[in-house]
């Protein structure tokens, strides 16, 4: 037993009581267990650590002092419920963000490509589309967009709407030419858009072939059967029992000798998918499936 | 031995401050080590190889979910924070944190929460604070906290931050903090050392 009554009857901790760290998960799994139960969002298998920086951030900027007290807040108040959610979305992104990603994806994955009559691409976790965008005008310069299906999912529903609004900030432009350089584009980045007051608006032949939908990585299935798979930086996020559901949702989603790329600091290596993929190029985490 | 873990963080200076450290570890003391080392977010991934050099030990740039093992030298890698789970890594892009990412700050808190009184925290040369609240982090959870003595540092800033907030921290002049690693690792802080009380 872990709590006893002391003879003056105030409650004491047992030998079986809990340490500080250990006192500290227990109250991020019932934080987490509640947010679930009552919002519905599930939090409950994401990476420890970076879990835990951001929940202490969202504590301080509540003025609160610990995760119970933050769960109490979030529970009875769905403001912070709000609060807390953007702290737990990393909506990280850029235009041909990592551009030498691209650059194998042109002299690899292209060619492969090109054998195949019709194409469906997943793009997991596409944020609010900046690599979307990316990878459609690659497919264009490639000739290759009119006979691609670009499946754009993300969890949250609020970047998909951004997505399709076709507005990028005017103030990142610079960089993404930069970028889009890099990447081996091959015409004026400024064609692809319209400069206005109020950003960057990106031609609406971009998204011709691009299907925006919700879907949650931790809670849904396959829908569909793909040639290839964009999934980067976002499992980094998620613990290692999430990463090995979702590798098998990826594994069963695709077709074979389909491929499958993730973040350059990804791996297969330490899933138990390893074996069924091979290595088309290790540098850039792009893999095909083989078995 | 009376250690699990090492992290150490440098900044300015701090190829140079990590080539005499590697070079003064004998390749048969296998406690693992992380390194945070700031570069610029294009950087190549060199420094795991720059620094393969000169140890007999493996050299590696950290990847999401990477197991820590024995005998290991994990290097952060650009434009990641990186953080420590009980015995693997996980990587993150979240905002840099004091314009750094990775951060010091981050990857040693994340490591004294995991390791607790078993994690050895140093910080070398730099020219900003990165580092400093990592290390009383390290300190407060009942780590051994070990700085680079500021005035054989490139760049004093940031031994000197850490020096500040953490003035229990020993202090040792560069070509001095491989050998004293191998020790406090194997027999224990020194005995002046004063521990954090929980």
């Amino acid at each position: 037993m872990a709590v006893s009554l002391t003879p003056e009857g105030e409650v004491e901790s047992g030998a079986a009581a809990l340490g500080r760290n250990d006192l500290e998960k227990l109250e991020i799994e019932l934080l987490l267990e509640g947010v679930f139960r009552h919002y519905g969002f599930d939090f409950r298998a994401y990476a420890y650590s970076s879990l835990r920086r951001r929940l202490w951030k969202r504590i301080e900027a509540e003025q609160l002092s610990s995760v119970s007290s933050l769960q109490d807040a979030v529970l009875h108040d769905p403001a912070v419920m709000e609060r807390l959610l953007r702290d737990l979305s990393i909506n990280v992104t850029a235009m041909f963000r990592d551009p030498t990603f691209y650059v194998a994806f042109r002299e690899q994955i292209v060619p492969l490509l090109r054998t195949y009559p019709f194409v469906r691409i997943w793009h997991a976790g596409c944020s609010t589309g900046e690599e979307v965008f990316s990878m459609a005008i690659l497919l264009k310069e490639e000739g290759l967009y009119d006979r691609c299906r670009i499946y754009a999912t993300d969890i949250n529903d609020n970047v998909l709407r951004q997505a399709k609004l076709r507005i990028f900030p005017l103030e990142r432009m610079q960089e993404y030419t930069d970028n889009y350089i890099k990447a081996g584009g091959k015409r004026a980045f400024s064609e692809y858009y319209t400069a206005m007051y109020e950003g960057a608006l990106f031609a609406p032949a971009l998204l011709k072939n691009v299907v925006f939908s919700q879907h949650n990585l931790v809670t849904d299935g396959s829908f569909s059967e793909f040639n290839v798979i964009l999934c980067r930086n976002v499992l980094i996020y998620f613990d290692k029992s999430l990463q090995a559901k979702v590798h098998g949702l990826f594994y069963d989603s695709l077709a074979t000798f389909g491929m499958l790329a993730l973040g350059s600091k990804e791996s297969l290596k330490f899933s138990r998918y390893e074996h069924c993929y091979e290595e088309l190029n290790m540098r850039e985490k792009i893999y095909r499936k083989v078995l | 031995m009376f250690f699990d873990l090492i992290v150490v963080g440098a900044s300015w200076g701090g190829l140079d401050a990590l080539t005499v450290l590697m070079r003064g570890l004998p390749d048969d003391f296998a406690v693992p080590i992380v390194v945070v080392q700031h570069r610029s977010q294009d950087a190549e991934s060199l420094l795991a190889e720059l620094l393969q050099q000169w140890t007999g030990r493996t050299v590696v740039e950290t990847e999401d979910k990477q197991p820590i093992e024995q005998g290991h030298i994990y290097i952060a890698p650009a434009n990641y924070h990186l953080l420590i789970e009980d015995d693997y890594f996980s990587l993150t892009t979240e905002a840099p944190v004091r314009y750094s990412r990775p951060s010091i700050d981050v990857m040693f808190g994340s490591a004294a929460h995991a390791f607790g009184e078993r994690l050895i925290g140093v910080v070398l040369t730099g020219a900003n604070e990165d580092g400093s609240r990592g290390l009383q982090c390290v300190y407060e959870d009942g780590g051994y906290c070990l700085v680079q003595d500021p005035a054989t540092a490139e760049v004093a800033t940031m031994p000197a931050a850490a020096l500040t907030r953490v003035p229990h921290a020993t202090k040792r002049a560069l070509p001095e903090i491989a050998g004293h690693l191998v020790d406090v690792a194997r027999n224990g802080p020194p005995a002046t050392y004063v521990r954090a009380t929980a």
